[in-house]
């Protein structure tokens, strides 16, 4: 049986659309500044865990640049996944059982702008049968988000409505990108990118970073005034082919949140990795997420989308929720792949 | 909280050569899990979690590879995590496998590490395609000069070395290069790559795949084959680059060596390990990582080379299964020597394997000599103590 484990200290990084800085450079003040938060010394910490991507920068091996962020002298216990930071700070949490060390940090962090999203993404589909058609995510999601038109689940004045809202939450978020007060028939009058998508039903492209210290039970009462604790984490994959999926759900995503026990109290707050509007919907009802369920105060992946750090943000605006808005109990979500291929939920809880 | 005992009950390889165009990247993965599975009397059912490391990406040119791999991974509906911590990936993939076993996440979880470079140039991979490929030899090569230079080593150890290397991988028929008349003639005569490092010196391009099943002492129980247990493991990282390194012996490799040792209970690693699977790329990496992980003493790791102690018949066998100069496919590189660890402490090690091996050490190392992840195994969690 898992222990319980705390969020003691977190931070981001504002979302770019091109950052003049490295990764690294960007990601040191995030690294100290979660450290600082936390309380506790950076040579304190007894595991670190990256999440990174190689292709995103362009740079093989791009994490091991990014260890001066973290400060490598003397050295450190280390590990690095080719995941969002979220699957890091799963991986910290699995260490952290151990009881052996205390404190470990997660972070992750991406460069989108050096390259074109649309080239680059098809890599990253089944390399025989998706690749050489050139499937980029934008045209993905848009045959998911019209696979969720036809079967009746969504709307495109609902998807309209959720960029409406992000944006207009996103406002109050120094670290979004994209931000703004805009009238939902005014959205539905743009035209479509790729149908039925349009423009704002989109993520921005971002560079970007977060970091998030974690404590056992003990040493986080003792450093930390407003621990958050993790409930519950999971994460699950399910068939790459996007033609063998039910793309109107997330069946992952479900699964995950009944293993990370979403349902086993009422939810105030949700942070959803839906980097298209409509995903938002499908991982509400995977999640079993009813109306009263405040999603995505922060505006989420449509206000601000760092690949490889934006699901970590998720978990990032989750804590800050329950720690600086008086929230009791948030879900935090992060997903990898194409169409919400792989998903992981996690359960937070203030004291 | 706590940590409960993992043992390895399964171990899979594929053949190693320098183009696998018989299998999909899928089916060079599932080759080696479908072969752990079978030897640890399991099926794809009985998995509950799946992690997978391999080196860069750009190797292949295929972008977070597990994601399309899921489905060869039977890991769909389950968590599948990917790994990458250059090339000591194989064995880090392996630790954070064991942690999801030992921390009581999961009853039992299949590794798989895997390269298959000749779906690419991994020259050009390791350089991102701009350094003209200096390639890890042109890194290496200096620290080892600085090596011979500080220990006073004869010329003819790395020779030696890959001499015995190529020997010992004759008697396994997994391994890449089956170089059954290699002489240290050969080897002198091979053309130089980068001085002091000859061509057959210098590690093989392979693909391959490397799968391990690791469960809890219940999963161990129930195996018909005898288990490995994973006695301690260890992950330690330092900078690249900075005034006052050592590149020749890394700190993080001292520390994580030490950090091993403690954890398993070894006080005298050359006297209480039976066996030793080290990442050697390039001939002189054994004595360096002999002295690097204090198995020998300052100046001493080439004596060991030269005395035969680290032969099949010596005191202290060095890649009885022909190491990293015989196979090597980048990602499951790693893996491979914690795998062999676990073959020889099980006895399953077929022609190469060491007689009465009960305590093995797994090694791996990456980037600029400052990734490193070690495993100790044992054929019984008192492995150790039973030799004081």
């Amino acid at each position: 049986m898992a222990g319980d484990i705390a969020i003691i200290g977190y931070a981001q990084s504002p979302s770019w659309r091109a950052a003049e800085l490295t990764e690294a450079q960007f990601l040191f003040p995030v690294i100290t500044e979660a450290i600082e938060r936390a309380g506790i010394g950076r040579r304190d910490l007894g595991f670190t865990c990256a999440g990174s991507c190689d292709y995103l920068s362009g740079q093989t091996f791009s994490f091991v640049m990014n260890l001066e962020a973290v400060g490598a002298w003397p050295p450190i216990s280390e590990s690095h996944v080719e995941m969002d930071g979220a699957w890091a700070l799963y991986e910290a949490w699995v260490r952290l059982q151990h009881g052996d060390i205390d404190t470990a940090l997660a972070f992750g962090s991406g460069k989108s702008s050096p390259g074109v999203p649309a080239e680059i993404f098809p890599l990253q589909m089944d390399p025989y049968t998706i690749t050489p058609l050139g499937a980029d995510p934008v045209s993905l999601a848009a045959l998911q988000a019209r696979a969720l038109l036809d079967a009746g689940k969504i709307t495109e004045r609902e998807m309209a409505e959720v960029v409406a809202r992000s944006r207009k939450s996103a406002i109050g978020n120094p670290y979004a990108q994209v931000t703004g007060d805009h009238d939902v028939d005014a959205l539905l009058a743009e035209p479509y990118l790729t149908a039925p998508l349009r423009r704002h039903d989109l993520p921005p492209i971002s560079d970007g970073a977060s970091a998030l210290v974690l404590a056992t039970a003990d040493k986080a009462k003792e450093v930390c005034e407003r621990p958050v604790w993790i409930r519950g984490i999971d994460h699950r994959i399910e068939v790459h082919q996007p033609g063998m999926r039910d793309l109107t759900t997330s069946a992952s995503t479900r699964l995950a949140g009944e293993k990370a026990g979403v349902g086993r109290a009422p939810v105030d707050v949700a942070e959803l990795s839906a980097t298209f509007s409509h995903q938002e919907k499908v991982l509400c009802e995977a999640l079993g997420l009813g109306d009263k369920v405040d999603v995505n105060p922060s505006g989420g992946a449509l206000a601000a989308n760092p690949v490889m750090a934006v699901g970590l943000s998720r978990v990032v605006e989750a804590s800050r929720q329950i720690a600086d808005h008086g929230k009791h109990r948030a879900v935090a979500h992060a997903t990898s792949g194409q169409c919400l291929q792989q998903n992981l939920v996690a359960v937070l809880e203030g004291d | 909280m706590s940590s409960e005992p993992c043992a390895i009950i399964g171990i899979g390889q594929t053949k190693y050569k320098k183009k696998r165009d018989d299998v999909s990247l899928p089916g060079l993965v599932r080759e080696a899990a479908q072969r752990a599975l079978d030897d640890a009397e399991l099926t794809w059912t009985d998995i509950d979690a799946v992690v997978l490391g391999k080196a860069p990406d750009p190797f292949e040119g295929v972008m977070m590879p597990e994601l399309s791999m899921a489905d060869a991974l039977g890991a769909n509906g389950k968590p599948l995590m990917r790994v990458h911590t250059a090339g000591s990936v194989g064995g880090s993939t392996a630790i954070v496998a064991s942690h999801l076993v030992e921390m009581g996440i999961h009853d039992r979880v299949l590794a798989v590490a895997y390269e298959k470079q000749a779906e690419g140039n991994a020259q050009w991979g390791l350089a991102s395609g701009k350094s003209g490929g200096m390639g890890a030899g042109g890194i290496f090569a200096p620290w080892m000069r600085t090596y011979i230079n500080r220990s006073g080593a004869p010329e003819d150890i790395g020779w030696k070395v890959a001499v015995k290397d190529r020997q010992n991988a004759c008697k396994n028929p997994y391994a890449h290069l089956q170089l059954k008349d290699i002489s240290i003639e050969k080897v002198k005569e091979s053309p130089m790559l980068w001085e002091p490092v000859h061509f057959l010196e210098s590690c093989p391009s392979s693909d391959g795949a490397c799968a391990m099943v690791l469960t809890n002492e219940k999963g161990a129980k129930r195996a018909s084959k005898p288990p490995a247990w994973v006695l301690a493991s260890a992950m330690r990282s330092e900078l690249g680059q900075f005034p006052g390194r050592d590149p020749v012996r890394p700190v993080a490799g001292v520390e994580c060596a030490h950090m091993l040792y403690d954890a398993a209970g070894i006080t005298n690693p050359r006297k209480q390990i039976d066996v030793a699977e080290i990442y050697v790329p390039f001939s002189w990496y054994e004595p360096m990582w002999l002295e690097g992980h204090d198995i020998a003493g300052p100046g001493e790791g080439w004596k060991m080379t030269d005395s035969g102690a680290t032969q099949i018949t010596g005191d202290f066998p060095v890649n009885a299964s022909g190491g990293v100069l015989s196979s090597n496919p980048i990602g499951a590189s790693g893996m491979i020597r914690f795998a062999e660890a676990a073959l020889q402490v099980r006895g399953e090690a077929g022609e190469h394997q060491v007689e009465g091996a009960t305590v093995g050490l797994g090694h791996a190392y990456g980037g600029a000599a400052q990734y490193f992840a070690m495993w100790i195994v044992g054929s019984s969690l008192d492995a150790v103590s039973a030799k004081k």
